[in-house]
């Protein structure tokens, strides 16, 4: 059986050699100004740093350009990408299709992963991004196990998919937390409130807690549990998924690499002997339990939800 | 590349010969109809499936040819939108929908899923395909990608400003469509899956239950389990509020012509027909005269005003004049009164004994003021005088729903007119 790759979003250099040593193998960074809710701000010196570091060990890494980009960022894409070539990043994730364009024109042999994060629901999609360029599609979210299994079984490209941590809900351009501040009659300077201020938006009629911040994309809010997958692995490496993700955003280098041990050891056990791992989930399943932090409960996502519409 | 030129000179005087298309939306066949009468150049509408909006009446195959044939004797182009995201379960009987679509004489559709694009091309290769806002088109490049897939139309995301829109017409030659009306999205259309998560309502394929528009605590969490968590809002305060007000770049629309957008849209296909006869009656005016003589154009007070007369929400000009600001957001209370009151539609008239028939919308009774206005009519206000039900019999208020009632009016009216009933707040 095929392992699938274990990708990580690190939130500093610090944390390649960790995580490394904890199992990952590949990282996902970047910087604000290219890319969306990213774990840390990785400046062009922290990722060539991050490079050296991950390709020393034999790891990847791939650099978020997902964001939307209006007229003003477009003229800086090029020089980025160049960058990122030069630097030898292993992949760009974009979901804007200005960066395919430019890629095509600057750096035609950089690999390209298509990620919008919430667009990426069938399978004719992603092999459409596929035949733009793309060798991976990062699916969404919001599809359910099965729907995950049948879009891998059709997939002419790379399929990504998010097995642990929190998930993005929303996007908007305004700045909405300075907004009510200054409806509110304080702060009545614009500056931005990000993640470090820990806010959350809280849902009185579910008991949610969603996790609330700003950047130069706006304002973002994230889902109020964390996915937790590592108990439910088997149908997932049984499809051979090419790469499953853990989402470190909002989260202590110590928690993330604790679980990232935790994912190494569960895919490695699978992989070698089935019987074992099912032995042995329940207590992997513990341990997360064990270290989430306050207030962040978990759950599987869309894995074994229903929508309706 | 430069924008195209719009105007000419024409006996001495500037004129616009480029004019955009005004774009409505319709729910059904009457709102269709009461559109295209009123003044727009294009009517959108949602089918059975496909589309966004899976709570609003939508129409049949049988309905959209109906609806086609009608636009088709005032020149008026019918789009059905089919902008979902779909996941594999909807692949099934994609080809046959687009095919029935494209056999009712629909001009276009508007997609933002690559998948629907690429089956409407293979299948049903008559139809225009427009990029629906649902893929938030930000960037002129993005724009040049989705003209050089074969799109004839991008509708930008509603983020887009003035500049950046005229930035997009210089750099790419394809038809932009942008929204100047309506409610809006506070998030980045398509990347929002609130409903998803609160109410396991799948938002971008029509599910969408408007959780953004709740209220909402904020919060700072505190590291130490033993502490609370800090609210950032007092007693006094308003909670947390995502609304924003409603689109209204009725200001706008002169600059947004002379950069050369192609289509000017109205959102709403689940607004009453009195809100679709107002807002593109106005909106005709509003670039009809503009058209006419750009260089001696204002916009007229009495415009605005009835504007305001169907808003339920406070409107601004949003990110088409700069990123807006907490004033374009509504906190506490988000809804507007009007001081009006769709109350009829006028059904007939006679010329002779200048009485009107009339089917009511909204109770009214003699002394109340009331207004007309129509396509065909200049707008004017009288005060209601005797009513009649349909058998002759004085009646003391037209109180039912849909009753036909005759009374007398001041002026010549036209079947398809309508009647306002002015409000008295206390």
């Amino acid at each position: 059986m095929k392992k699938p790759e274990l990708l990580v979003t690190p939130s500093s250099v610090d944390d390649i050699e960790r995580l490394s040593e904890a199992g990952a193998d590949a990282f996902l960074v970047g910087e604000e100004h290219f890319g969306l809710r990213l774990a840390g701000e990785f400046k062009r010196e922290d990722v060539k740093e991050s490079i050296k570091i991950a390709h020393a060990k034999n790891k990847k890494v791939y650099v978020a350009m997902n964001a939307l980009y209006h007229n003003d960022r477009v003229e800086d894409l090029a020089d980025y990408i160049a960058f990122l070539q030069l630097v030898e990043a292993d992949a760009i994730v974009f979901g804007d299709p200005a960066v395919l364009m430019t890629v095509k024109e600057v750096a035609p042999n950089m690999k390209l992963h298509w990620n919008t994060e919430t667009t990426a629901t069938n399978w004719y999609t992603c092999n459409y991004w596929g035949r733009k360029g793309a060798k991976r599609a990062v699916l969404a979210r919001e599809i359910n196990l099965d729907a995950v299994l049948e879009t891998k079984e059709h997939a002419e490209v790379e399929i990504e998919v998010q097995i642990h941590g929190m998930t993005s809900m929303f996007q908007s351009k305004r700045m909405l937390i300075g907004n009510y501040y200054r409806y509110q009659g304080k702060n009545l300077k614009i500056e931005r409130h990000g993640k470090e201020e820990a806010l959350y938006l809280y849902d009185p009629e579910r008991d949610n807690r969603y996790p609330i911040f700003e950047d130069v994309n706006g304002t973002h809010i994230m889902s109020p549990n964390d996915i937790c997958m590592i108990d439910e692995l088997d149908e997932l490496l049984d499809a051979e998924i090419d790469s499953v993700k853990i989402e470190g955003i909002l989260k202590s280098p110590d928690y993330n690499e604790k679980v990232v041990s935790l994912y190494r050891k569960a895919i490695d056990v699978y992989t070698e002997n089935p019987d074992e791992y099912f032995n042995i989930k329940d207590n992997l399943y513990a341990e997360i339990e064990a270290i989430q932090p306050k207030n962040r409960k978990l759950d599987t996502g869309f894995f074994f939800k229903e929508t309706v519409y | 590349m430069a924008i195209e030129n719009i105007s000419t000179v024409k006996d001495g005087k500037r004129v616009i010969v480029k004019k955009p298309e005004l774009l409505a939306p319709a729910g059904n066949l009457e709102k269709l109809k009461i559109a295209v009468r009123y003044g727009a150049d294009a009517v959108y509408i949602g089918g059975q499936e496909f589309g966004l909006r899976s709570n609003a009446d939508n129409f049949s195959i049988e309905e959209m040819r109906e609806g086609v044939e009608f636009a088709r004797q005032y020149g008026a182009k019918i789009y059905v939108t089919t902008n979902i995201y779909a996941h594999n379960e909807n692949m099934d009987g994609l080809e046959e929908y687009l095919q029935a679509i494209e056999d009712a004489g629909v001009t276009g559709i508007i997609v933002a899923d690559p998948l629907i694009i690429e089956t409407c091309k293979r299948v049903a290769p008559r139809l225009e395909v427009h990029l629906s806002t649902q893929q938030s088109v930000t960037n002129w490049k993005a724009v040049q990608f989705w003209k050089e897939e074969g799109l004839d139309r991008v509708v930008l995301a509603r983020e887009t400003s003035h500049e950046e829109i005229k930035q997009i017409k210089e750099h790419v030659d394809v038809e932009i469509e942008s929204f100047i009306h309506g409610a809006m999205c506070i998030s980045y259309s398509g990347r929002c899956v609130l409903s998803n998560h609160m109410t396991a309502r799948d938002s971008n394929r029509g599910g969408c239950c408007q959780s953004c528009r709740w209220d909402y605590d904020l919060m700072k969490q505190t590291d130490d389990a033993n502490y609370p968590d800090i609210p950032m809002f007092s007693e006094q305060d308003a909670p947390f509020a995502m609304s924003p007000k409603d689109l209204n770049l009725i200001l706008s629309i002169p600059k947004m012509i002379d950069i050369g957008i192609d289509c000017l849209k109205i959102e709403g296909r689940m607004k009453s027909i009195h809100y679709v006869a107002t807002v593109v009656s106005v909106y005709r005016k509003v670039i009809d005269a503009y058209c006419e003589d750009p260089d001696h154009f204002e916009v007229k007070k009495e415009w605005i005003d009835e504007l305001d007369k169907c808003a339920n929400r406070d409107t601004a000009p949003a990110f088409y004049e700069g990123t807006p600001g907490y004033q374009e957001q509504m906190y506490g209370n988000h809804s507007k009164k009007t001081n009006y009151v769709f109350a009829g539609l006028v059904l007939d008239y006679d010329t002779q004994t200048g009485i009107a028939t009339i089917q009511q919308r909204n109770h009214f009774k003699p002394g109340d003021k009331i207004e007309f206005f129509g396509p065909d009519i200049q707008g004017f206000s009288q005060t209601a005088g005797t009513i009649w039900d349909d058998s002759g019999n004085e009646i003391d208020a037209a109180r039912h729903p849909l009753q036909i009632v005759k009374m007398k009016v001041d002026q010549q009216v036209f079947p398809y007119n309508m009647m306002r009933k002015e409000l008295k707040w206390q």
